[in-house]
């Protein structure tokens, strides 16, 4: 990271050598193709691919170390960069709020649509930096809880036909009983034994989900989910007294449900964003933070460290359990290819990138990682390699992420912000 | 009765036999991930994907030798084998350059979502370059030898089950001795141990780091040829499901013990077949992924892991 | 003569092959300071850990008796009740604060049991329900109180990890103090600092004595032990080899033995008095 910038001839051969590695990495994975014909397979040649990544890859790298060598006095750096988002937050937080509040007013169906997924990653990043930022826990799967809630909330509307409201905080509930249930056999484990034992209960609960065909509809899910509805008035131009457009006379256009989804995943996150700010100044939010720093000294002080853990992994359960329920309802249709663990790496990701507690971070966080693959959409083949690179490289530039110091939870001054170096990461 | 009882201890062998060749293949994976692991701490996401590299570094390399006409199958595998080692080798060395070793010494998550970052980079690129589709290769060693049979019942053990044994076993020799050994492996138990004295001590810890994740890629790569060979069928997607159980296998043998990586690669094997055999095919990953939580809840280090007492 | 607080009585601690501690059997009164000293290995922070609940002893009890009556069996409590009710608290010889939290904060934490009775209550303050906001006001003041006893005040709002060495050693203690405990468990509170720290320390520990909580205490500076205790337990390999006032262990050839046989490092207590 740190690099002193090299002499000329340095770069050149520097930028050479990458290209040498580029050229024994891409030469037979891209220089060749495998392609099955009637008797077997056959190789297709493509060297004209493969030179232009080596050539690109050579001047890549070129530009990148000249940059560093010649980098004009004052260009901002990734941490400058950092440094200002971070200390613009006062006001970047209210006016990304006010920005979200009204963006159904000014922008289309694609956008609120774009801005629905982005919320509910805002959320599920928020419900997972309880867990992860804040107790210190390592979750790999946390898509488990997503699934639950949104499975709860699929087959109980379905089977019994309860609205979407009352629906919601029991499939909240249901999650957050099962992250008790999985938390407590494993919840002694430490560190990276804990998140393979999560990654685990992920895929448990993935495969089951497939195979269980007679409650879950196996690998085709559920489908027909009721839509929600506000105070009893659907969303639909069947012209019925009971819908939106008829109730308020106005015409039908599906936007209106869009915009009203909109506003339901905005609310719920927001919600999760109430709770653990108002937690983490209560004694079981510093509870959280104490066992993430060190948790010999919290069992020294008489706290008890299991339950403090459960009921962060409880809490953060409980808010991907609304979030999965909300997913199935905007969708209508649930299967199992919605759970699989890329989601709960992603949703770490979101976490780990906004800068582990930051609830402004994450939010930043997931607007990058969704909104940007987003962009990505009409190259869906290189989407999701866009994507892990984007990944590798924000990490290694911003290894705490992008918001990372720490705010006090109590002070008798004015609280001084710490920096992220002193807080610890936890090895839960 | 007597028929009965022979058929079910013959059926029995049959799954151990099968549970053993995959467990073998987990084994060597696991390998990986546990050198990693011991050395710097963290979880190689991107070390099943080495391995689905791996795969189809091989299978080019079988395809092209086949179209260069050569017909001896075991100096077509030779060649391939150690053209895919290379290649993965490289791949190994530049994912721990430029994805892991700007963090090192960081926080703990940040290599971990560098990791998973790679991965995704890694599965995706397969995924562009050589296609989505299942790539099949017919059978390079078949036949095998009935060990014995009873009422109509025979367990078969391929050759191929005895190549990947002999295979791994050999491997698993060498690779023992490379470690206990060598210079190379005292650096590496040494920078296990403490990496920073270690460095103070004037072990080029960063080369002993890039040579454990090429050692690595080396036996992902021998393990990700097996498995081609075995199975005949490879995609992009492999890496995954079969990282996620290799690592589960070291997991269980207490990360950081290579023993205890061949010892829990060939339990996750066992257990797969065995449940594949007796019970439900579906449920295997449930029921390896199990005998995994209940392992640790009884024993949190694993099966033979040193326990880690925690010091006050 | 003031009622034993702690009881320890033939406790045992084997780690595989290696026996820590041997039988040892002593008490520690109550409102007294006890000392428990001895060479490096001596087994004094197996001990400690075994008081505290990071050891389950192989064998032997460990019988805590509060002087309204309760009595608890420490070797079979979990390991964060022996705080929460039975009223030890210690601080560790590698210096474990909140390193990422303010002063404020890891005192706060220290409050946790009086803040967040159960779960339930700590779920209802989200809404503001469960009279919160005036625990957390008494709480704020408790923290004062012991941050100007350990003169801290001044940095309340810095993060713990920030703190110079000696500053985070009596935060340690204030920490501890804000449990409100029967029996103060200290391992090595005087490792690392200057005389003067170190008479700062002995003070402290003097006025925590004098608030009617005892002290048990681990420590190799003899200026300290010396000066301060009431009682001295004096361990070698695991075994108890003296027992008694500062001034008889001073004189027990065996106590002396130890330390010349031990040699170089530490000041043997003959030392320690010429010195004092």
């Amino acid at each position: 990271m740190s690099a002193r910038p090299l002499a000329p001839a340095a770069i050149l051969r520097d930028a050479g050598l990458s290209a040498l590695v580029a050229f024994g990495l891409f030469v037979a994975l891209i220089g060749l193709r495998l392609v099955p014909t009637d008797n077997g397979l056959a190789l297709e040649q493509r060297w004209r691919a493969l030179l232009a990544i080596v050539g690109a890859v050579f001047v890549g790298r070129l530009l990148m170390l000249g940059w560093r060598a010649w980098r004009p006095a004052g260009a901002p750096t990734p941490r400058v960069l950092a440094e200002s988002i971070r200390r613009s937050a006062r006001w970047v937080a209210p006016l990304f709020l006010l920005l979200a509040l009204a963006l159904p007013l000014f922008a289309g169906r694609y956008v609120i649509d774009v801005g629905i997924l982005v919320l509910t990653y805002v959320m599920l990043g928020w419900g997972l930096n309880i867990v992860v930022g804040l107790a210190g826990l390592l979750d790999l799967g946390y898509v488990a809880f997503y699934a639950v809630g949104a499975y709860s909330y699929a087959l109980f509307s379905t089977t019994f036909h309860f609205g979407f409201w009352t629906t919601l905080p029991v499939a909240g509930l249901l999650a957050g009983l099962w992250g008790v249930l999985l938390g407590f056999p494993v919840l002694r484990l430490r560190g990276d034994y804990l998140a393979i034992v999560t990654l685990a209960f992920g895929e448990i609960i993935r495969v089951v989900l497939i195979n269980w065909t007679s409650f879950t509809g196996g690998p085709n899910g559920v489908s027909d989910i009721p839509r929600p509805t506000l105070f009893g008035l659907k969303f639909n131009g069947s012209g019925d007294p009971d819908t939106f457009a008829a109730f308020f006379g106005v015409d039908y256009s599906i936007t209106q449900r869009f915009v009203f989804l909109y506003y339901v995943i905005l609310g719920l996150a927001l919600l999760t964003n109430w709770v653990s700010l108002r937690l983490r100044r209560l004694p079981l939010g510093r509870a959280w933070e104490a066992l993430r720093e060190d948790e010999i000294a919290c069992r020294a002080l008489g706290i008890n460290v299991t339950v403090t853990k459960l009921t962060a992994f409880a809490i953060g359960a409980t808010f991907g359990g609304f979030a999965g329920a909300f997913f199935a309802t905007r969708q209508g249709f649930v299967s199992p290819e919605s759970f699989t663990f890329i989601e709960s790496a992603l949703v770490l990701a979101i976490v780990v990138l906004g800068g582990l507690g930051s609830q402004l971070g994450v939010a930043l966080a997931a607007l990058v990682m969704i909104g940007g693959t987003e962009l990505f959409r009409d190259f869906a083949e290189y989407r999701m390699l866009v994507f892990g690179i984007a990944l590798v490289v924000m990490m290694v530039l911003r290894p705490r992420g992008l918001v990372s110091g720490r705010v006090p939870s109590v002070s008798l001054g004015k609280p001084k912000e710490i920096a992220a170096d002193l807080v610890a990461q936890g090895r839960g | 009765m007597q028929t009965k009882a022979g058929v079910l201890v013959a059926y029995a062998l049959q799954q151990l036999i099968n549970g053993v060749t995959l467990g073998m293949i987990y084994g060597l994976i696991a390998v990986g991930y546990t050198m990693v692991y011991g050395i710097i701490g963290m979880i190689n996401f991107a070390h099943g994907d080495v391995f689905m590299i791996g795969a189809f570094l091989s299978l080019i390399g079988l395809t092209l030798l086949a179209g260069f006409g050569m017909t001896s199958v075991p100096l077509a595998l030779a060649i391939s084998l150690a053209a895919a080692c290379a290649i993965a080798a490289l791949y190994g060395w530049t994912v721990e350059r430029i994805a892991y070793r700007p963090l090192r010494g960081s926080f703990r998550l940040a290599p971990l979502i560098s990791a998973i970052g790679m991965s995704i980079v890694l599965q995706n690129f397969v995924q562009v370059s050589q296609g989505a589709r299942d790539l099949n290769l017919q059978p390079l060693i078949p036949g095998g030898m009935a060990i014995f049979e009873e009422n109509g019942f025979v367990v078969q053990l391929s050759w191929m089950q005895v190549v990947i044994s002999i295979v791994t076993l050999a491997l698993l020799a060498v690779f023992t001795w490379l470690v206990t050994k060598t210079p190379l492996g005292r650096a590496m138990r040494a920078c296990e141990q403490d990496l920073k004295m270690a460095s103070l001590l004037g072990i080029d810890t960063d080369r002993t780091i890039s040579l454990t994740f090429v050692i690595g890629a080396i036996l992902a790569t021998v393990a990700g040829m097996l498995f081609l060979l075995y199975y005949g069928s490879i995609n992009f997607f492999i890496g995954f499901s079969a990282g996620v159980k290799a690592f589960t296998a070291a997991v269980l043998g207490g990360i950081g013990s290579l023993p205890g990586a061949v010892l829990g690669g060939l339990a996750i094997g066992l257990i797969e077949s065995f449940w594949s055999g007796y019970a439900s095919v579906p449920y295997k990953n449930v029921a390896a992924f199990s005998v995994l939580v209940i392992v640790l809840i009884f024993m949190p280090s694993g099966l033979l892991g040193r326990s880690d007492v925690e010091k006050v | 003569m003031t009622a034993p607080l702690l009881s320890v009585e033939h406790l045992t601690m084997r780690f595989g092959g290696l026996t820590a501690v041997s039988a040892l059997s002593f008490a520690a009164r109550a409102n007294q300071i006890t000392a428990v000293i001895g060479p490096n290995g001596a087994g004094k922070t197996t001990v400690f850990n075994c008081i505290t609940g990071f050891y389950r002893p192989t064998s032997g009890t460990i019988q805590l008796h509060h002087p309204e009556g309760s009595s608890y069996a420490l070797q079979s409590l979990a390991g964060h009740l022996i705080a929460r009710r039975a009223k030890v608290a210690r601080t560790f010889q590698n210096i474990r604060l909140f390193a990422g939290m303010t002063v404020l904060e890891n005192l706060m934490v220290a409050q946790h049991n009086t803040l967040m009775p159960n779960v339930v209550s700590g779920l209802l303050a989200v809404f503001g329900l469960g009279g919160y906001r005036h625990t957390q006001k008494l709480a704020i003041e408790k923290a004062t109180t012991w941050l100007e006893a350990v003169g801290l005040i001044g940095r309340a709002d810095d993060p713990a990890g920030s703190l110079p060495y000696g500053q985070q050693r009596r935060l340690e203690i204030a920490r501890a103090m804000c449990t409100d405990p029967a029996l103060l468990c200290l391992d090595e509170p005087a490792a690392g600092l200057n005389p003067r720290e170190s008479d700062e320390l002995s003070e402290l520990l003097i006025r925590i004595r004098g608030g009617g909580c005892s002290i048990l205490l681990i420590e190799h500076d003899m200026g300290v032990v010396m000066r301060i205790s009431d009682h001295v337990v004096v361990l070698d390999h695991g075994k108890k080899i003296s027992d008694g006032t500062p001034a008889e262990v001073r004189a027990d050839p065996k106590v002396i033995a130890a330390y010349l046989g031990e040699g170089d490092e530490d000041e043997t207590p003959a030392d320690a008095e010429e010195a004092a």
